[in-house]
């Protein structure tokens, strides 16, 4: 069953890009308005064997990898005190909710104004648009622990330390691998999103610059980059999300 | 004010109400499983205007049972009729059914769910609102009008369960364990007043529970079922008289009698419960 | 709880972030962050600007219109996914792929496709509307209660009355929440498309008070579409709590 659900999507997939191509290459849709998938994964190619990109590409890794781990170690922090204390649980629950609301874009000017036109504003950029999904991941995940484990960990007489280690962070664990999952994809749009709108090095700011400069051929191959990244990511975490036990949070 | 005709069904001739007729269940097996076999051979025939209660291990294909007498699903063989005629996989007119969950709408008040059903047949207005009231004040949710089931505890959201099925005057009520999530106490006032409404109505019962003391005291005869796959081993009847509570349990037959309905299932039950025999 | 305990700690906490505005002000100076109070001084002179309303008009314009497709897409490919197990299952981990893809690398090709104008704004912003009213609505109708429909049944409604009546009531509040998200989320989208590559909308004047270093104006502007945007997202939950008959 689970096997002709894989077999109908690649279908699905293969159905929309073999179309594409068609539609392209018999010229109905204009070659500079959009290339034929087959020339995209050619650029592509062409991209990754020519080198130069691996400069702009570990600068968005570095920068990515810079806001994720803020994210998740303040988030993380900032998760654990708001759910141990309920004032600031009441304080920050306006905040929290209408977070993504809160248009993280135009405040990357101001973080531009406050720590320069360079990587700071947009490790701000990626932190901003991650945090609060791990904060939320956190308090979800720590609200999982019933009372009625505490009582259990009491009568076991489980310490601090190993009622943490044997109930608490297993009953997290899935909320906290969402949290993982979600901070780093926030924090890959984040960063590759501000690289295109404003910004000098990246993968976003090449995209813009290809796009720029009339260069389809190599903007294409560089937005399939990004969607194969964003694809492999993906990948990774349902991968491990579905090894934790229970298969994760449904 | 009791108006009783606002919930009396219409007569229907004395004798056989529903029955299944040499039927058997089975479901197709899942991703590679084995297909499971829930009833086989089942021979029921349930008489106009009784009480007939259904007791069996877990898993013994009850609520199968159920679905297949009130028209929810089609048997694998055999004939389910209802009122002489063949039903198949269509619930007829004139069935009510009570489910184990919560079915009431959360985005109804407690009056706009009884009414539901009648709303949607097209019940005129001022008829709908005569029953209403009835069923309202019948069921003790008055004052509750207006009050969504989001309000109400567990008890008195399954009532207006059943007053939105007794609101259209079913002939044949089936009932899938309704007073499971309720509190013994609760559980013995709500028999009370289902058999006050059975009383009332002279509709025919038919009624799953797993509790043997519940099933002795609501019923005329009650149906017990084996390990699955599910067949009626025994048919008990009861001889209460028509008029009965739950003070009924003072009785020494009372006793005996549950004693005797374990004495069935016990064998059954640890077979279920795959403690061997 | 009285309701002084309840909202007054976010109280407080606005307060707070008051202060340390005005303090980070007093600090670095007007020339890197401006003080609160003339933020909302010159955010007031910006709405009864005659220049500025057209722009404001403009993004409007194409927010409301990429809402609607939005929601008219999303709850309508939302409601089909969830009524089809099977094509939910196949385009599920797809539309969650997509979901967590930097959608403004995707800005270029609707730039490409719909030109320069407003039309690029609309499908960029109804592109970001979409996945949250989709999702929510596949979701909803998916967790729908099996024993709303068996009871469906037992009533002997119609397919169509079990739509109307149980099924989609049944599934609103989910809906409702996914749409709320989607509306700001299509706000943001047009906003974002505005920045680049566009000549009118807030969006625009507000790269070019970045490329002009002129802080005021990205303050003012900033603190204009933050009001709005989280303005139009109380309203929504406020109708969302009334949904779900919250107590």
């Amino acid at each position: 069953m689970t096997g002709s659900v894989a077999w109908i999507r690649f279908g699905v997939i293969a159905g929309f890009v073999l179309t594409l191509e068609f539609v392209c290459r018999i010229g109905w849709v204009d070659a500079r308005t959009m290339i034929a998938p087959s020339e995209m994964a050619l650029s592509l190619a062409r991209i990754m064997t020519d080198g130069e990109i691996y400069a702009s590409l570990s600068m968005t890794v570095f920068t990515i990898l810079a806001a994720y781990a803020i994210s998740v170690v303040l988030g993380t922090a900032l998760g654990l005190l708001i759910q141990r204390y309920d004032v600031l649980r009441r304080a920050t629950a306006p905040i929290l909710a209408a977070w993504y609301a809160i248009p993280s874009f135009a405040f990357y000017p101001l973080f531009i104004v406050l720590l320069g036109f360079g990587r700071p504003a947009l490790v701000a950029l990626g932190v901003k648009l991650a945090i609060v999904s791990m904060i939320a991941a956190t308090i979800d995940g720590l609200d999982k622990e019933r009372r009625v484990f505490s009582k259990v960990a009491r009568v076991a007489q489980l310490g601090g330390l190993a009622r943490i280690r044997f109930i608490t962070l297993p009953a997290a664990l899935p909320h906290l691998m969402t949290g993982l999952k979600l901070a780093f994809v926030y924090s890959f749009i984040g960063v590759v999103a501000g690289e295109f709108i404003l910004s000098t090095a990246g993968l976003g700011y090449e995209i813009a610059y290809a796009y720029d400069n009339y260069d389809t051929t190599r903007m294409y191959g560089l937005i399939l980059l990004t969607c194969v990244i964003a694809a492999l990511i993906n990948s990774c975490f349902r991968f491990y999300e579905r090894r934790l036990p229970g298969g994760g949070v449904r | 004010m009791t108006n009783v005709a606002a919930l009396r069904p219409k007569a229907v001739a004395a004798g056989v109400h529903a029955e299944l007729v040499g039927v058997s269940k089975t479901f197709p097996g899942r991703g590679g499983q084995a297909p499971v076999t829930a009833l086989a051979g089942l021979d029921i025939a349930l008489r106009k205007g009784e009480f007939f209660s259904v007791v069996g291990p877990s898993g013994c294909g009850k609520s199968t049972l159920l679905d297949l007498l009130a028209g929810l699903s089609a048997p694998t063989e055999g004939r389910v009729l209802f009122e002489g005629q063949d039903i198949g996989n269509t619930v007829p007119p004139g069935i009510g059914v009570v489910f184990q969950e919560d079915a009431s709408f959360p985005w109804l008040t407690v009056s706009e769910n009884i009414a539901f059903t009648l709303r949607r047949e097209g019940t005129d207005p001022a008829e709908i609102q005569r029953r209403v009231d009835y069923a309202i004040g019948f069921m003790g949710l008055r004052g509750f009008e207006n009050a969504y089931p989001a309000q109400l505890s567990g008890g008195m959201r399954q009532r207006v369960c059943i007053g939105r099925t007794l609101v259209m005057q079913p002939r044949f009520i089936l009932m899938d364990e309704p007073f499971g999530a309720l509190d013994q106490q609760t559980r013995l006032l709500m028999g009370d007043e289902l058999l006050r409404l059975w009383r009332e109505t002279g509709a025919t019962v038919f009624f799953i529970t797993h509790a043997l003391d519940e099933a002795n005291l609501l019923s005329d005869r009650i149906g017990v079922m084996s390990a699955r796959p599910g067949r009626i081993i025994d048919t008990i009847a009861t001889e209460w008289p028509r008029e009965r509570d739950s003070r009924l349990a003072e009785r020494g037959e009372f006793g005996q009698l549950t004693a005797r309905l374990w004495g069935l299932l016990r064998e059954e039950s640890r077979i279920a419960l795959g403690m061997g025999t | 709880m009285t309701l002084i305990q309840r909202q007054g700690p976010f109280f407080l906490l606005c307060i707070v972030v008051l202060i340390l505005w005005q303090l980070m002000h007093m600090w670095l100076g007007t020339s890197v962050v401006v003080a609160p109070s003339r933020a909302v001084e010159i955010s007031f002179d910006l709405l009864r600007d005659p220049t500025v309303l057209p722009h404001a008009a403009e993004s409007l314009k194409a927010f409301v219109l990429a809402a609607t497709i939005a929601g008219v897409l999303g709850i309508g490919f939302g409601l089909a996914l969830g009524a089809r197990p099977m094509a939910r299952e196949v385009m599920e981990p797809i539309i969650m792929s997509l979901y967590s893809l930097p959608k403004v690398t995707l800005y270029p090709i609707a730039l490409l496709i719909f030109g320069l104008g407003i039309s690029a704004k609309i499908a960029f912003g109804a592109l970001h509307g979409i996945f949250p009213i989709l999702i929510f609505s596949m979701n909803a109708v998916r967790g729908t209660s099996p024993i709303f429909l068996r009871s469906a049944r037992a009533m002997r409604l119609s397919r169509w009355q079990t739509a109307r009546h149980v099924l989609i009531p049944a599934a609103l509040p989910q809906i409702f929440t996914g749409v709320r998200i989607g509306i700001a989320l299509a706000f943001l989208g047009t906003l974002i498309g505005e920045l680049f590559a566009s000549q009118r909308g807030l969006g625009f004047l507000l790269i070019g008070a970045i490329q002009r270093n002129d802080i005021q104006l990205v303050s003012a502007i900033v603190l204009l579409i933050t009001a709005f945007v989280l303005t139009l997202t109380g309203i929504l939950l406020a109708i969302e709590r009334r949904l779900r008959h919250v107590t």
